[in-house]
């Protein structure tokens, strides 16, 4: 590799943040896909891999995708729970790589509600 | 390359390796491969972490969650739970002691949340072979901002306002070294880089070259371009060899970047460096000394003045800095003298790295701000002492350093209070000892150290490290005579007056201090021939308490030296003439029996053979006799 010059260095440190975001990133928002064997069962793999395929594309290193365990209503599986800063969590259910794709450009990076695929605002009590 | 969900930081510090971090490394491979989950969780392998003691070990990203004590059986479990199902795994997340609740995010752990990250800034973060990792955190930004806006004094004056002082002991301000450098009209000048780490228990210096090998380079050409020099040498001894490895690697990829080499960055400043293995004497610790072994010499040190400053390594102008400090220099560049400078105390600026071994719950490398104190390194962030023993004293600074007792415990940590106890700040090492501990039996291991490594060169550090280790060891073999205390003080001062370099003059603090905080144990020796902490061998008795004794023959069984006597029904009796001392019996009798007893400075109280035992009430049961005993 020919050696940098001060621009190429910077332009390198830019690229190199979006790598490391995972590790320091302030998060505006967070994807829980629900992973019990139900949720595999009914597709959840996809639907995780949707959900970073998207992000990927959206360029945005402030949101962070993860999963859980069963959440107990396995007959609507796959299921999602989105869950951006300032706004109570929305739980999504029976899950396609299509209504994924919709969620994550219209909820999470537009801010509205796709409620034709929520199953409801809120979560459960803890405790 | 699509975005991934989850990053596993996973420690391969030399501990965690030597605990099978890269077996572990293996197998999490293979389970994240089997799964299926290779482009939605990747690992990251990183320098040390810092919390040895629980290692190996691994952060989860983003979601902070801390394993510790990784075995690689578990790990099959732990990707299918948590990095497919998204359900942590409690059992592998770190339990304080006496603590029934896991604490799973790794912000939460006492051992972190006291911490203060400078030198360490980049530890867990990034992967130290990759210098994108490093760029992406800052890094060479201060290399930057010196070559196109700075002068070479305008970045010593930056260095001298911060108020950094020497990191490897002494404490010298880096940027007045700096400054006698520059000024010096010889060329070409050198800058050298000490990791020639040789305390015992000692490993700060490792961790950041194997962690964050490029904030050194980065600081070591920041210097060389402050005091001119082209060409630069790191000193690391050969017994590091992944810190070699790490640094050799960090230091091809800077010069593929062209951060070292011919015109940096297109700046018109070149500077390059090169690795120099150290083998391991520790002498070379001294900086005369370093100099003369890179020249191939044998490494003996050299009167100052001149300082290497003024002449140096080849006999031009030269600056030595410990690890720890170039690595400080970057952030002081980028955050600014001020910023430093309002850390720490009125004398001691910044944070320091300590290890923290010895009788300690989170052993561990921690870096803390200047003027903590003793009680909140040792109970906040160490977690207190294993069995809720007493603390007695701690080791600072290695063997140049001294036991600071357990009733300085609220000292403020910085130079000038150590150097005031009769200790140093040295490099960093910080052994916890608690009441078992003879502090005799302290200061001969020192001194049996400090007696080996001495070069020979000044006859005081030479012959006078010899007689105290002769009148150490009389003393703990129960030898000792009216006068040696005295003796030793008198040695001592004069060892410290005549040497030439630092380890003659440091090595007798470890007598100088256990004597003056614990100078009632030096008499229990020498008057009563009796070890207070019962651990010097010569002053010591195992005793088989016959009214304890429930003769369930397993210390007879264990005895090494076949030193019991004793049957079924029959209370068992160490033959004091065949005993090793060794200790198997204490250790193995139950603890409902606790029949074994040690003793020092009384006679062993005699048992007749073939006594019958007394059987105990079956109405007591154990946990009353235990409390009772």
């Amino acid at each position: 590799m020919a050696k940098l010059t001060l621009d190429e260095l910077r332009r390198r440190r830019e690229q190199a943040r979006k790598s490391i975001y995972l590790r320091e990133g302030e998060f505006r928002g967070r994807v829980i896909v629900h992973m019990g064997t139900c949720g595999i069962a009914a597709g959840a793999r996809a639907i995780v891999a949707t959900f970073l395929e998207e992000l990927e594309k959206s360029g945005r290193n402030d949101i962070m995708v993860t999963t859980s365990g069963c959440a107990g209503l396995c007959s609507k599986e796959p299921m999602a729970t989105v869950e951006m800063v300032d706004s109570p969590p929305v739980k999504y259910v029976l899950l396609t790589p299509e209504k994924v794709r919709k969620i994550f450009a219209e909820h999470i990076l537009g801010g509205a509600v796709v409620a034709e695929y929520a199953l409801g605002i809120g979560s459960e009590r803890a405790g | 390359m699509a975005a991934r969900r989850i990053e596993l930081m996973l420690c391969t510090g030399t501990g965690c390796v030597a605990g099978g971090a890269f077996r572990i490394k293996n197998v999490l491979e293979e389970e994240i491969t089997r799964h299926g989950l290779q482009n939605e969780v990747a690992l990251v392998p990183t320098g040390c972490n810092g919390f040895c003691g629980q290692g190996p070990l691994l952060v989860v990203m983003p979601e902070k969650i801390f394993y510790g004590w990784l075995r690689t059986e578990d790990i099959p479990f732990l990707v299918q739970e948590h990095f497919l199902k998204g359900r942590p795994v409690k059992k592998l997340m770190f339990t304080p002691p006496e603590k029934k609740e896991p604490i799973p995010l790794i912000s939460d752990i006492p051992f972190f949340k006291k911490q203060m990250l400078i030198v360490l800034r980049n530890k867990g973060i990034i992967d130290p072979e990759k210098i994108d990792d490093y760029i992406a955190r800052d890094g060479y930004t201060a290399l930057e901002k010196v070559l196109t806006s700075m002068t070479p004094d305008e970045v010593i004056e930056e260095i001298i306002k911060s108020g950094l002082r020497g990191r490897g002991g002494a404490g010298f301000p880096t940027g007045i070294k700096w400054k006698v450098c520059r000024n010096e009209p010889k060329t070409p000048k050198y800058v050298i880089c000490n990791c020639d780490e040789g305390d015992p228990g000692a490993y700060m210096d490792r961790s950041v070259l194997e962690s964050d090998p490029h904030s050194v380079i980065e600081g070591q050409t920041i210097a060389a371009y402050a005091i001119g020099a082209s060409h630069g040498y790191i000193y690391v001894r050969t017994e590091y060899p992944l810190a070699i490895k790490r640094m050799q690697k960090a230091i091809e990829q800077a010069r593929e970047y062209g951060l070292l080499g011919e015109n940096i960055l297109g700046t018109g400043f070149s500077f390059d460096l090169e690795i120099r293995e150290g083998s391991g004497a520790f002498v070379c610790g001294e900086e005369t000394s370093l100099i003369h072994s890179i020249e191939g010499k044998s490494p003996e040190p050299r009167q100052r003045p001149p300082f290497p400053a003024q002449v140096g390594i080849w006999g031009c102008p030269t600056v030595i800095n410990n690890v720890e400090t170039l690595a400080t220099v970057p952030v002081i560049i980028n955050r600014g003298a001020d910023w430093f400078s309002r850390i720490g105390t009125e004398t001691s600026k910044g944070t320091k790295i300590f290890s923290l071994v010895g009788k300690i719950n989170n052993t561990g490398l921690i870096e803390v701000p200047m003027g903590i104190t003793l009680r909140e390194i040792i109970y906040e962030i160490g977690g207190g002492i294993p069995g809720n023993r007493q603390l007695k004293a701690v080791q600072i600074g290695g063997p140049s350093g001294g036991c600071i007792p357990a009733s300085l415990i609220d000292l403020p940590i910085d130079y000038e209070s150590l150097t005031r106890a009769g200790s140093m700040m040295g490099s960093g090492g910080m052994i916890v000892m608690d009441e078992d501990t003879c502090m005799v039996d302290v200061a001969k291991f020192f001194i049996q150290f400090t007696n080996d490594e001495s070069c020979g060169k000044c006859t005081v550090c030479r012959d006078g490290s010899d007689a105290l280790l002769e009148v150490l060891t009389r003393i703990t073999d129960g030898e000792g005579r009216e006068g040696d205390i005295e003796f030793l003080e008198e040695l001592a001062l004069a060892i410290k007056d005549a040497s030439m370099c630092g380890l003659g003059t440091t090595l007798p603090n470890p007598v100088l201090t256990t004597i003056r905080y614990f100078r009632e144990e030096y008499e229990a020796h020498i008057r009563e021939k009796r070890c207070p902490a019962k651990v010097c061998k010569n002053l010591i008795a195992y005793w088989i308490d016959p009214q304890l004794c429930q003769a369930c023959l397993i210390c007879k069984r264990e005895c090494p030296a076949e030193a019991i006597y004793g049957e079924k029904h029959m209370v068992h009796v160490i033959d004091q003439s065949r005993c090793t001392k060794c200790g198997t019996c204490l250790d193995v009798c139950p603890p409902r029996f606790a029949a074994v007893k040690k003793l020092s400075g009384e006679p062993v109280p005699p048992v007749e053979r073939g006594m019958k035992v007394e059987r105990k009430k079956k109405t007591a049961t154990p946990l009353q006799e235990q409390s009772s005993a």
